[in-house]
């Protein structure tokens, strides 16, 4: 029987496989020498058109806009989450007219888009205007944003007690059987234990429904309320300078980027125990 | 030639006057609205509005196939195994997801114009440059849609086994032979949900394109109310239309849904 005395000497590495240049890879390589290309052309069009005037002029503007739109978004969905309890308790109660009620309110609002709900109550309530004026509404119905205001928060209602009808629902029947197991009066069952696995399934969507509301609600500058989108029409149609508009755009992007890595760090920290 | 596309041109028009279900000859404003602000022909506001819901319709129409083939591509690109490729889509889909409709529309129409001015330029060519709104209309919500659409397949594809492909490889299939025959239908069967949600969406984001001038149901009733002083009655059937338009497609959403799910045992 024969055995090797000796150690084999080190063999090289074996030669690294040539990456293939695949089409794949062609395509992308393309596609992102167009978005650089499109990134560079941007900033030189900034930079060619720089002022500083402008900057001193309209920045300010558009920083006051970031503000209503900020402020006009956190409230109505502040607002419109307290308006969804009724409602998501009136779609899933037994009473058929109630349920029916909560239904049509729930289709009318998400199934027409958001910019006719405000046409709708800017300008349509002005019909009635000898009406409201007699009843002292008419301060509230003259002023954009408050109407802007109110759509909004009719319109959020109707999707958030969608989403929290969904999470409600989506609690398995188990679950409520446990709590009457346990003897569990029904609504501590609720609060302790329904509600807060609710919460957690409805979480992405809520998150979801503040960026939508965040980006719905530029429409309000056709109702002239000066948010971002307003205050950068505005200073589009004093200047004729398109990069207003790519600063908006940033502007916008910025805030929804924010918002999305948040929800995601919160939903990361709360779903900690659902990990394996 | 000429002849021949006029005969089309003329042959589609009789059709869609025909069948027109505001103000053809069985249209509900005919039947019912005559004599009143909403009747078509000169004195009503019927017939504008007909045309404002064909706009948005067509706009909708239209906007599907183009944003279902760059969000299918998407899709691809997303789960390819070249990074560039990922990095540039995810870039697509951030931009795109993250921004307002309108500032979209806004960006597209006016960036359109402006490139296209410049490029006339370029060639000699001094003078004012128009855009057609439909078009810009087109490519901004035919964007947002695509970027959407991406995710949502994205999300089906995922849901599709390993199994599936290497099936396909194993019969011996090529690869678009796979994709064809054996993922594209169960993608469908997977997808169909999200993708009825992202046509509402669609359906209600072509209000907006209304705001750079495009005749559509919103800006004939916009323009009607201010004419007539009826602003509530008008944006109502404004809305109203929107419904309609909705319950239309969750129709057709829940009926594609049984068609897609016929080989699916009955229970």
């Amino acid at each position: 029987m024969s055995h090797r005395e000796t150690m084999l000497p080190a063999l090289p590495a074996p030669p690294e496989a040539a990456r293939r240049f695949t089409t794949s890879r062609l395509i992308g390589n393309v596609t992102l020498g167009i978005w650089l290309a499109a990134a560079i052309g941007i900033v030189l069009f900034i930079i060619d058109s720089w002022s500083i005037e402008k900057l001193t002029k309209y920045g300010p503007n558009l920083i006051s806009g970031l503000g209503v739109t900020l402020t006009l978004v956190s409230i109505s969905v502040v607002l419109g989450g307290i308006l969804s309890l009724p409602l998501a308790y009136a779609r899933m109660t037994k009473n058929k007219v109630l349920s029916w009620l909560a239904y049509i309110y729930v289709y009318f609002f998400r199934g027409t888009p958001l910019i006719t709900q405000l046409f709708l109550i800017y300008y349509g309530f002005g019909t009635f205007r000898p009406y409201l004026e007699a009843i002292g509404l008419w301060t509230f119905f003259r002023d954009a944003w408050f109407c802007a205001l109110l759509t909004f928060t009719l319109n959020t209602a109707a999707y958030q007690a969608e989403i929290l009808r969904g999470a409600i629902q989506s609690v398995p029947r188990g679950q409520h059987e446990g709590s009457a197991a346990l003897g569990l009066p029904r609504r501590i069952a609720f609060f302790k234990i329904i509600l807060p696995q609710a919460m957690i399934v409805a979480l992405r969507p809520y998150g979801n429904e503040i960026i939508l509301m965040i980006k719905g609600s530029a429409i309000v500058a056709i109702v002239t309320v000066f948010d971002l989108m307003g205050e950068t029409r505005r200073a589009f149609s004093r200047t004729y300078d398109f990069q207003m508009y790519l600063w908006a755009a940033i502007l916008y992007l910025i805030m929804v980027e924010i918002l999305r890595n948040l929800w995601a760090w919160i939903e990361n920290r709360l779903t900690r125990h659902l990990k394996r | 030639m000429q002849a021949a596309f006029a005969a089309l041109s003329s042959l589609l028009s009789w059709i869609a006057t025909t069948i027109d279900p505001l103000c053809g000859p069985i249209g509900v404003f005919r039947l019912f609205a005559s004599g009143t602000l909403l009747s078509c022909g000169d004195v009503g506001w019927g017939d504008e509005i007909a045309f404002g819901f064909m706009i948005t319709t067509s706009l909708a129409l239209c906007t599907l196939p183009i944003g279902l083939f760059f969000g299918f591509f998407i899709a691809l690109a997303k789960q390819s195994e070249e990074k560039s490729l990922r990095l540039a889509t995810d870039i697509y889909t951030t931009i795109f997801r993250g921004l307002p409709e309108l500032l979209t529309l806004f960006i597209v129409y006016y960036g359109l114009q402006i490139l296209a001015q410049q490029f006339m330029a370029g060639l000699g060519y001094e003078g004012a440059v128009e855009i057609n709104a439909f078009v810009a209309g087109m490519i901004a919500l035919g964007v947002v849609f695509s970027a959407y659409c991406s995710e949502v397949l994205l999300s089906a594809f995922k849901a599709i086994p390993r199994g599936q492909y290497e099936a396909g490889d194993a019969l011996g299939l090529r690869r678009g032979r796979t994709m064809r025959l054996i993922i594209l239908p169960q993608l469908v069967r997977i997808a169909l949900p999200g993708l009825g949600n992202l046509w509402m969406a669609l359906l209600k984001d072509t209000a907006l394109v209304s705001v750079i001038g495009l005749p559509d149901i919103l800006r004939q009733t916009g323009i009607a109310a201010r004419v007539t002083k009826n602003a509530f009655e008008f944006f109502s059937i404004a809305c109203l239309l929107f419904l309609v338009l909705a319950m239309l497609s969750s129709l057709v959403f829940s009926a594609l849904e049984r068609w897609t799910k016929r080989s699916e045992a009955a229970r």
